[in-house]
């Protein structure tokens, strides 16, 4: 485990983490509680039909976005991926229009056009998943110049994965967020697995926060399931963008549960990384920070019966109306 | 009213919209001080700065899907893309991202957001050059596609689809920069969806647009003197498409061409005509008939060019066929 992150590169970390607030610890281990709940109950709700299409679970890698979205504010921005309810639950996505949306009713945050692939939260700054790897790259990038023009004072984390790292549009749009000092970060999720291509077969450098030098950003690789550490990486990240700056890459490594998406059993996963990963669960690795069990159980169970509202409120949703639909489509 | 050349009008358009609007910005390569390898936004540098008028690095796929984040956060970007031909470079941007926005966010989102590029044959740039693939975009549902023809049209789109809430392909014609005509110095917008009857009769309706609508209307110039009317009709956006002035047309002369410059196979004019057959057959005194470029990537030679795209002549004598 160990070897597989760059200490050097971690800084004080460590020591800085003993210092957090408590309620912030309280509320990421809420956030992480909340996510790996939520994808757990999609995979069942899959399992009963309730979930078509697609659907990529998060689970094992809540630490990522559980981290560094505590490191902004709400008006702050974020772009997600085809792997992209942690985002969304951590930018203050509603469970019951998450829930509504993946299961393509018309209560949902897109009413039922986008599903779990294309959740979008425009009232959180939350500007959407994507269903194309690397997609949402050059989108973050945008939404930095954006606020440049708007003379705004806004970041924009830009999530993506190992996989896209090696999509043109990575190097392209790094290049124009360095060049010019756009208020971005670019949070990489390297869950070792681009769908089944594990990362030490599709890149001979693996720690891929390196490929920032080539970029002239600072770049740095920081323990993915450690919630704590990605979130104090990424302040300092957020501060440097918002100071103008320009951008960072934090590579946060991290591991899948289990397979892409949920008709996918892994086999290909190497088994004794999971056991070493699943050792320092992001959940649990939160949890013993806190030394409070009765809060803890009191997270817990607020967060089931929110849960179970959300997964009634989808349930008893309507599905859209095809006719209102057909009515809509601009046929021009 | 001032004469002015095409890429005039388009420039003026930028600057009056950059002017009212702080919002409005424009990148692409090498638009800022050298003013673009077609002037278009030339001395916009110097009137916006370097904050608005963005040089961009040869990145095609990045700085278009940045236009697209930039639009989803309500700026209001106009990415010049040199040549049509590199546009497929940004294609999942363009196609999956700026298109399906609105539509993905349940119509939440808005991607306010102009691609203005250029395609076309007629200088001897060969054949990644010299394409026109508006068929591409005019097949995605969600983007707007406009393509004038002539001075007055390019100021009085650009101006709208600036202010459109969506994204629209905006295609001029590298032999159009250089053609003049009568462009007011005050501001005034033309609605997309709106196609212009450049010339009127009665035998037969040519429906066309961009560059081909000067050499439509130049055969029917040709055609007057032999007695045969020919009404032009210059759709001037292929997206929205003015179904009801093409038709109107058509149930007026009973006889319709659909010329257009891009490659026959798969082009705009095979679904207008289809469109025409579908919806006015028994005003028809013929079967709908297309005059557009040769299946085949443009040569460089320069007489092999010429043989590419539709010619005055050829327009004439299909018309005379058809009559």
């Amino acid at each position: 485990m160990e070897k597989e992150l760059n200490p050097g590169k971690r800084g004080d970390v460590e020591l800085v983490a003993d210092d957090l607030d408590e309620a912030l610890l309280l509320e990421m281990f809420r956030k992480a509680y909340t996510i790996r709940r939520f994808e757990q109950r999609c995979v069942e709700l899959y399992r009963e039909g309730f979930i078509r299409g697609y659907f990529h679970p998060y689970l094992g890698e809540e630490g990522v976005a559980v981290g560094s979205i505590a490191a902004i504010g709400r008006d702050d921005y974020i772009v997600s991926t085809h792997r992209g309810h942690g985002h969304c639950i951590c930018k203050g996505g509603d469970l019951k229009l998450m829930m509504a949306e993946i299961m393509g009713r018309e209560t949902g945050y897109c009413n039922g056009r986008g599903g779990s692939m294309h959740i979008a939260n425009l009232d959180d700054h939350n500007l959407g998943a994507n269903g194309i790897v690397g997609g949402g790259i050059p989108i973050a990038t945008g939404a930095a110049l954006g606020i440049k023009i708007k003379k705004g004072g806004e970041v924009v984390l830009g999530f993506f994965s190992d996989g896209a790292a090696n999509n043109g549009v990575f190097g392209e749009s790094l290049n124009l967020a360095a060049i010019f000092d756009l208020p971005v970060v670019f949070v990489l999720e390297n869950n070792h697995y681009a769908v089944s291509t594990p990362v030490e077969y599709s890149s001979r450098v693996t720690d891929l926060a390196r490929r920032a030098d080539g970029y002239g950003m600072p770049g740095v690789t920081v323990d993915g399931n450690d919630a704590v550490a990605v979130y104090l990486e990424t302040k300092k990240a957020v501060s440097r963008a918002r100071r103008g700056k320009g951008p960072t890459l934090i590579e946060a490594k991290t591991y899948r549960h289990g397979g892409h998406h949920v008709n996918d059993p892994g086999l290909y996963m190497d088994q004794a990384a999971m056991a070493r990963w699943k050792s320092r669960d992001p959940v649990d690795l939160l949890r013993k920070r806190l030394n409070d069990d009765a809060k803890i159980r009191e997270i817990e169970e607020e967060v089931e019966s929110e849960l179970a509202e959300a997964v009634e409120f989808a349930k008893k949703s309507p599905a859209p109306s095809v006719e209102e639909f057909l009515a809509s489509i601009e046929d021009y | 009213m001032a004469e002015m050349m095409y890429r005039e009008a388009l420039n003026m358009a930028l600057r009056e919209e950059m002017q009212r609007d702080p919002l409005v910005f424009v990148i692409g390569e090498g638009i800022g001080q050298r003013g673009g390898s077609y002037k278009v936004t030339d001395r916009l540098y110097e009137e916006f700065g370097a904050h608005r008028v963005i040089d961009m690095p040869i990145s095609e796929a990045s700085f278009t899907g940045a236009a697209v984040g930039a639009a989803i956060v309500g700026a209001r970007p106009v990415v010049e893309i040199l040549f049509i031909d590199f546009s497929m470079l940004a294609m999942d941007q363009i196609v999956n991202q700026a298109a399906k926005y609105n539509f993905m966010s349940g119509g939440k989102g808005h991607v306010p957001m102009v691609l203005r590029t250029q395609g076309g044959a007629g200088n001897g740039l060969a054949a990644q050059h010299s394409q026109s693939l508006e068929a591409f975009f005019y097949h995605i549902p969600g983007l707007k596609v406009v393509m004038p023809s002539v001075p007055y049209d390019a100021k009085g789109l650009l101006k709208s689809s600036i202010r459109e809430d969506s994204p629209v392909v905006f295609i001029e014609h590298k032999l159009l920069y250089m053609t003049k005509g009568e462009v007011p110095e005050e501001e005034y917008l033309l609605p997309l969806g709106k196609a212009d009857v450049k010339r009127s009769g009665n035998d037969i309706t040519v429906v066309t647009y961009s560059y081909m609508t000067l050499k439509c209307l130049e055969a029917a110039e040709v055609l007057e003197k032999e007695g045969i009317g020919v009404e032009v009709v210059d759709l001037r956006t292929l997206t929205p498409l003015d179904k009801e002035t093409i038709l109107e047309s058509v149930r007026k002369t009973g006889r319709a061409l659909v010329v257009h410059e891009a490659c026959k196979r798969g082009g705009v004019g095979g679904d207008i005509a289809a469109m025409i057959m579908e919806e006015a057959y028994d005003d028809l005194d013929g079967p709908v008939q297309r005059v557009a470029g040769k299946n085949t990537p443009i040569p460089y030679n320069i007489d092999l060019e010429k043989v590419c795209v539709p010619t005055v002549e050829e327009i004439a004598e299909a018309i005379i066929r058809m009559v």
